[in-house]
């Protein structure tokens, strides 16, 4: 089972070393971002619009390059490695569902028959096999998440990087959502980081919430949130949930001041 | 904000109750019913009125038919004729349809290209906007000169005219793929040809089939354009050179036919078009989703 070492005796996964992002016209994106992921952390980034968190996000799925510093996986990386889950669903519309979470095995050259228990598997996680041969348009918001939460697990992967996921759906679907993931990570055992600007979804998810601040984008500091998982509702309503929730809203409080 | 739901949960079930219609609904029931039947009985009536007309103007003024036929003597022309319109229909048919062939290799072939190699497309596109815009009629005889086959040359005319719109809608397209795809294909290290192939076409596919519908009634267009200037030597008459023929001889009956033929050739073209187009995007596409309520 992961989450029963503790957070500091986990092995690395990932280091991101003093890393600067500059984009043209000399804005500075992010400054200075250390940051040690281990294995089986459930990371939030939390901070305002424009602290960098994004940036962060897409720098340690390789989509752009720091600008100083460095990022180095602590593992020989493998295809399959690693998961993205965007704001939107980004699903392809004109495929089926079970189509739209074949993709990266696809991308890797493999059959369909071969990973087709994988697939199946995946959806069944998120609770969507029985549509594994609609097309994203038949689905509702939260359930094309679903799809791209299935099509980010599937190849089961070291670390899920997801970018605030949840933010556009209704508070309902969103709980659902915030319950389910967790289920799954704890069944496939990967390690997340999980972009939000929510205090009450960084606590209710992460065991580490890294908090930024704006102009530039930087770390403040660390919450770590001790709770034990499983985290179920019970834990929404408990007294260590809103402790904890106060620590990240007065870390945050911190970060929009220095912001100002 | 949107109404996403809140999961896989099916629809609920049925309550126990009769479904209740209200007024409201019931006109609206009616009113779609009338609408199915309007939308092709209308423009029969129309069609239907509008020959009677054509043929009391004709009967009431005494207008001689070489100036203006009666649909009677068109409807004789066209069958007495039938077996000389039916050759030259074929003929220009087959123009059409291998212009359009042509036009969308071409068109789309080019498109690929121009995304895959942007100095190519630097380097290529004023010229496809030139060879667009300058209209064909004036190129005609020029290819005529140069090109010694018939057949080849109004090929090239109906080519010049159709390959244009499926270039640009192809082209714009291949250009918009949704960005986090394309960052999700990275990520998953696709190939330049497993984004293409992917990727890039299947976004296209839309816009490419927006494109076609225009490049098929283009290509009629070239190809009527180029019969006209290339005359008749050597390959036969088409229905151009037959309305063209016909008007010489004032049998503006045989005109009148043929252009009826040209003109159910295009509607033709369009209907097979948009039933490509429908066939391929029902499943997915929001073109071709009948919205419910």
């Amino acid at each position: 089972m992961p989450k029963v070492a503790p957070i500091d005796s986990r092995a690395a996964l990932l280091t991101v070393e003093a890393v600067d992002k500059v984009f043209p016209g000399n804005v500075q994106a992010l400054r200075d971002m250390s940051l040690t992921v281990r294995e089986g952390d459930f990371i939030s980034l939390l901070g305002p619009s424009g602290c960098g968190k994004s940036t962060a996000l897409r720098l340690m799925a390789g989509l752009s390059q720091p600008t100083a510093g460095r990022i180095d996986w602590a593992i020989p990386r493998q295809k399959g490695d690693l998961g993205v889950v965007f704001q939107e669903p980004t699903l392809m519309p004109w495929a089926t569902v079970a189509q739209n979470v074949f993709l990266p095995f696809r991308l890797e050259g493999r059959a369909y028959p071969s990973v087709r228990d994988d697939v199946l598997n995946a959806l069944k996680l998120v609770g969507l096999d029985r549509f594994q041969n609609s097309y994203p348009r038949e689905l509702s918001g939260g359930m094309k998440m679903r799809v791209a939460i299935a099509r980010a697990m599937v190849t089961q992967p070291r670390l899920i990087l997801m970018d605030e996921p949840f933010a556009a759906l209704d508070e309902i679907t969103r709980f659902k959502l915030n319950n389910d993931l967790l289920a799954m990570q704890a069944r496939i055992g990967c390690t997340v980081i999980f972009v939000t600007h929510s205090v009450f979804e960084s606590v209710f998810l992460s065991d580490r919430i890294v908090v930024m601040a704006a102009r530039p984008g930087r770390v403040i500091e660390e919450v770590r949130v001790d709770a034990p998982y499983p985290r179920t509702e019970a834990f929404r309503t408990s007294a260590d949930y809103a402790a904890h929730c106060r620590a990240a809203s007065t870390a945050l409080e911190h970060a929009m001041a220095e912001a100002a | 904000m949107t109404d996403a739901s809140t999961g896989p949960a099916g629809p609920s079930a049925p309550l126990t109750a009769p479904p209740v219609v209200d007024a409201e609904e019931a006109r609206r029931a009616r009113g779609r019913r009338m609408e199915r039947t309007a939308r092709w009985l209308l423009p029969l009536v129309m069609m239907v009125a509008t020959i009677w007309l054509w043929d009391r103007i004709v009967a009431w003024n005494e207008i001689p038919h070489y100036i203006l036929p009666g649909p009677g003597l068109v409807w004789e022309s066209l069958t007495t004729d039938w077996p000389i319109l039916w050759d030259a229909a074929l003929l220009t048919g087959r123009i059409t349809l291998l212009a359009l062939i042509i036009a969308v290799i071409g068109g789309a072939g080019l498109a690929i290209l121009f995304n895959q190699s942007r100095m190519v497309e630097l380097s290529l596109y004023p010229y496809a906007v030139i060879l667009q815009v300058t209209p064909v009629v004036s190129i005609a005889p020029l290819i005529f000169i140069y090109v010694s086959s018939k057949t080849v040359g109004m090929l090239l005319c109906a080519w010049i005219v159709a390959f244009f719109p499926v270039l640009s809608s192809t082209t714009l397209g291949l250009n918009s793929v949704d960005h986090n795809l394309r960052d999700l294909f990275r990520i998953y290290g696709a190939s330049r040809w497993q984004r293409l192939t992917m990727l890039q076409l299947p976004s296209a596919l839309p816009y490419f089939l927006g494109g076609l519908k225009i490049a098929g009634g283009l290509s009629l267009i070239g190809a009527v354009v180029a019969e006209l200037v290339a005359g008749t030597g050597g390959v036969g008459a088409g229905l151009a050179f037959r309305i063209q023929e016909a008007g010489y001889r004032l049998n503006i009956a045989r005109m009148f036919a043929a252009l009826a033929l040209v003109a159910a050739m295009g509607v033709f073209i369009f209907a097979a078009l948009s039933l490509l187009s429908h066939l391929l995007l029902r499943k997915w596409h929001e073109s071709a989703l009948s919205r419910e309520g």
